[in-house]
């Protein structure tokens, strides 16, 4: 009896802390993520894998600052921002966070609208409906059991790692890339690396993640389980990554490079899985998009009245916090409602929204070093100096790649 | 002291007061305000000194070296200053309070410092008092227009948004630093007037130390009442944030069978820790639930329960209970049983206080003893609270000894916790 009971408390002990990072992972593969690293091995093959590892280590990086600040402090990133930086540094990393936040919002809609309209679902049917659902589960207070629907259904990458293998791609290719940095200065080429940083350690992860932690109680006591969790759910994250772009190389760009540019040629990359790659791929890119478009919200309305001060969470009610819910519902109607303007381009619009994850992504992470270092929040649990020398390496690197990406895309070409 | 005029307070707001122009008696400009202190041990709300200086130098200029406070300036009686290096009997009002989280006693909610107002008074020289904190549109857009626009454009505009401020007495400002809140004279015992379940949800609002704060600071009973209400994951991250025998103390107060709940999501070491310093009685009664798996019977129930010999009539019970009011507040019925200890019938409170004292207090009770097995599972526990419109529902052990009782509270908690937990 002692024994069941001491297994079964571990076993509960484990899941309960394998929530945060898992999910932040699982919910980073969004649709930006398919598309953006599809379009990676669409284009320009085995090439761009070489980034995967520096990927991950900052995500790495990121993840466990935040899960570390959360852990210590209790307190979300924004309400530290607040803190720290005050009102009128924290409306403008809220206005960012907004802004770019919105464009991911929208490229969620547009994920659902494309994988529907593979099945043929037109988007004034799927994009609304969907709205409604995202926005139903929260105000009805059932997203807790449907997140674990999404979670399952995150099994779908696995089809890539099947496709890729049947594929039968250059897997010499591709481990020599995966370690053989290669830099082309063309704005294509660029803007892909800044889109495979910005899908990849996207600006929301470090608030949602941070959040997350809080709101489990995980305290600097559980952190050392907590680190595992996270840095396991960013290892996974970037194994996903590796067998889209190696799928997408191996099944469209071996057979003629190009950029994708609908939902229906990154469903190429499971052509070998057989006649059902399109429905395969457009219940994978649906439920990817709808989870997102559930999270991405609610995070955000969170993360903004939180640092404002505003009442938020959806522990309480509309009445109790109508800033929360209005910009949550905000960002639903005007996210999905992009999409239906006539003419939206959906994949360019998904890809553009990656790009400003990894424009943002250098000032979000200034703002967690300072923060991190701060011996009077951090006592004993600040950076060491190997630490803080590798992420601010991080940062300029990111930084240099944003201004040369602004400079190739303002300059004009001669 | 209060002025006792009826006029608006003339009020100036700590966005205007940092910046503001420090005059000399023959008119020389000495600097620009950069913060203001509070010595709380010399006056609760006036404020004691004005800082300046450039860089990271500060002087300090003492409230009675004020002659007057206007817009265009805080105009003083000398010129000798001092230099200052901090104080940690000073309550900074940018530094301690802007951005900060504070607890709102009356509106009974965690709000965060946009802006503070302070009052003029005028008691032979102008002296400024904290006056309120505001939490609303107006400071916030104070904060931000502050050194952009004119302030006077300012005040024009900011008429026109929600003001939303609280006053300064129901402000609490939770201070982690239990030295420095004695020091700044801060005390949290307003707290104690909330209602448990309100305080548990202001507690979830805080950061991890500013927790740790409130119930290092809370009198013992009231923390246990006030823990049980918080959520369970915060819950037991506030019990591994407090000192072990602290911990001890506050469970020692709970209820048995919420205090095993909340060990129950604790670490081996941690729980035999804190279990350890717990007094040997109700430690043995938590170690017990602790044994039961949580949604059985034996893990939803409470070891406190009450229960008489079945022989006895209603007045015996009804002047025993008296001697146990504090059981009343949950417990609804009371058990009876037989000499070996087994259940043998339940009997309503309300069906004491109406029956004559002499009567035999078993032919009050329900017709049905409607009991549970410890090992049912926690389903099996609500079906029969639902069938029976149960409030209360006695567990007992294989031969029939009753073990503790379940009562509508722990099933309605089990219940949402389910929800919660999205089945």
């Amino acid at each position: 009896m002692p024994l069941v009971r001491g297994l079964k408390g571990r076993l509960t002990a484990f899941l309960a802390v394998l929530g945060p990072g898992f999910i932040t992972a699982m919910v980073d593969n969004d649709a930006g993520g398919i598309f953006t690293y599809s379009e990676a091995g669409a284009r320009w093959g085995y090439l761009p894998l070489w980034t995967l590892l520096p990927i991950t280590l900052l995500l790495i990086v990121n993840q466990e600052m935040c899960a570390r600040m959360g852990a210590v402090t209790g307190k979300g990133l924004s309400d530290l921002i607040r803190e720290e930086f005050g009102l009128r540094m924290t409306v403008i990393v809220m206005g960012l966070v907004l802004a770019v936040n919105f464009a991911n919002i929208a490229a969620n809609f547009a994920g659902i609208a494309g994988a529907m309209e593979l099945l043929p679902v037109s988007r004034h049917v799927s994009v609304p409906l969907g709205a409604l659902l995202v926005w139903g589960l929260v105000i009805k207070g059932t997203y807790q059991s449907v997140e674990k629907v999404f979670l399952v259904a995150s099994a779908f990458y696995v089809a890539y790692v099947v496709s890729a293998i049947l594929v039968g791609p250059d897997w010499g290719a591709a481990l020599s890339s995966s370690v053989r940095p290669v830099l082309i200065p063309e704005l294509p080429y660029l803007a892909v690396l800044v889109g495979l940083v910005g899908t990849s350690v996207a600006p929301w992860m470090q608030f949602y993640l941070q959040a997350a932690i809080v709101e489990k109680g995980i305290d600097s006591t559980q952190y050392r389980a907590t680190r595992v969790e996270v840095i396991s759910g960013c290892v996974v994250m970037a194994l996903v990554a590796f067998f889209i772009i190696v799928a997408c190389a191996g099944a469209i760009w071996e057979h003629g490079p190009r950029p994708i540019e609908s939902a229906a040629e990154a469903a190429e990359a499971l052509r070998p899985l057989g006649g059902s790659a399109y429905a395969l791929f457009a219940g994978g890119l649906l439920c990817a998009s709808l989870f997102a478009a559930s999270i991405l919200p609610l995070s955000t309305a969170y993360t903004v009245c939180e640092g404002l001060g505003l009442e938020s969470g959806v522990d309480h009610d509309f009445d109790e916090a109508p800033s929360f819910y209005w910009l949550y519902t905000l960002l639903i109607v005007l996210g999905a409602g992009v999409v239906l303007v006539p003419g939206f381009p959906i994949v360019p619009m998904i890809l553009l929204s990656q790009v400003l994850n990894g424009l943002l992504l250098p000032v979000v992470m200034v703002i967690i070093l300072l923060l991190i270092n701060r011996r009077e929040l951090m006592h004993e649990w600040t950076n060491g100096p190997l630490y803080n020398a590798l992420a601010w390496i991080a940062v300029a690197v990111m930084a240099a790649l944003a201004v040369s990406l602004a400079a190739l895309t303002l300059l004009p070409r001669a | 002291m209060e002025s006792t005029r009826t006029e608006p307070p003339r009020l100036v707001y700590l966005t205007e007061l940092t910046g503001m122009r420090l005059i000399g008696p023959r008119g020389a400009r000495i600097g620009r305000v950069r913060e203001v202190a509070v010595f709380p041990r010399d006056h609760p709300r006036r404020v004691s000194r004005f800082l300046f200086g450039p860089g990271r130098t500060r002087f300090s200029v003492r409230w009675d070296q004020v002659l007057s406070i206007r817009q265009n300036g805080i105009r003083l009686s000398g010129e000798s200053f001092t230099p200052y290096y901090g104080d940690d009997y000073h309550l900074l009002l940018t530094k301690d309070l802007l951005d900060q989280q504070i607890i709102d006693v009356n509106g009974r909610k965690v709000v965060r410092v946009n802006d503070i107002a302070l009052r003029v008074v005028r008691n032979g020289a102008a002296q400024l008092w904290v006056h309120e904190v505001g939490v609303g549109l107006q400071g916030a857009f104070r904060r931000l227009t502050e050194g952009l626009l004119p302030n006077a454009a300012i005040r024009a505009i900011q008429g026109r948004l929600p003001r939303n401020s609280i006053p300064w007495e129901a402000c609490n400002i939770v201070e982690p630093d239990p030295q420095r809140r004695l020091r700044l004279l801060i005390s949290l015992d307003r707290l104690s007037g909330l209602h448990p379940a309100d305080l548990a949800d202001i507690v979830e609002e805080l950061g991890s130390e500013e927790r740790e704060a409130v119930f290092e600071s809370l009198a013992e009973e009231f923390a246990a009442e006030t823990l049980e209400e918080v959520r369970p994951a915060v819950r037991s991250a506030i019990l591994r944030s407090l000192d072990r025998g602290r911990a001890a103390d506050i469970l020692e107060e709970m209820d048995p069978a919420e205090a095993a709940a909340v060990l129950a999501n604790l670490g081996e070491r941690e729980r035999a820790g804190i279990v350890g310093d717990m007094e040997s009685e109700p430690a043995g009664e938590v170690e017990e639930l602790l044994e039961y798996e949580k949604d059985t019977a034996a893990g939803m129930m409470g070891a406190r329960f009450l229960a008489r010999p079945s022989s006895a009539t209603c007045g015996e019970i009804v002047r025993w209970l008296r001697g146990r009011d504090s059981l009343l507040k949950r417990l609804t019925h009371v058990f009876l049983l037989d000499a070996g200890g087994r259940l043998k019938a339940t009997v309503p409170f309300g069906r004491l206080l109406v029956a004559v004292p002499d009567e035999a207090a078993i032919s009050l009770a329900y017709r049905e003893t409607v009991r549970v097995g410890l090992e049912a599972d926690s389903g099996e526990v609500v079906e029969l609270f639902d069938k029976y419109n149960l409030h209360t529902l006695p567990v007992v052990d294989g031969d029939g000894r009753l073990q503790g009782a379940i009562t509508a509270d722990d099933v309605i908690a089990a219940l949402s916790h389910e929800t919660e937990r999205g089945l």
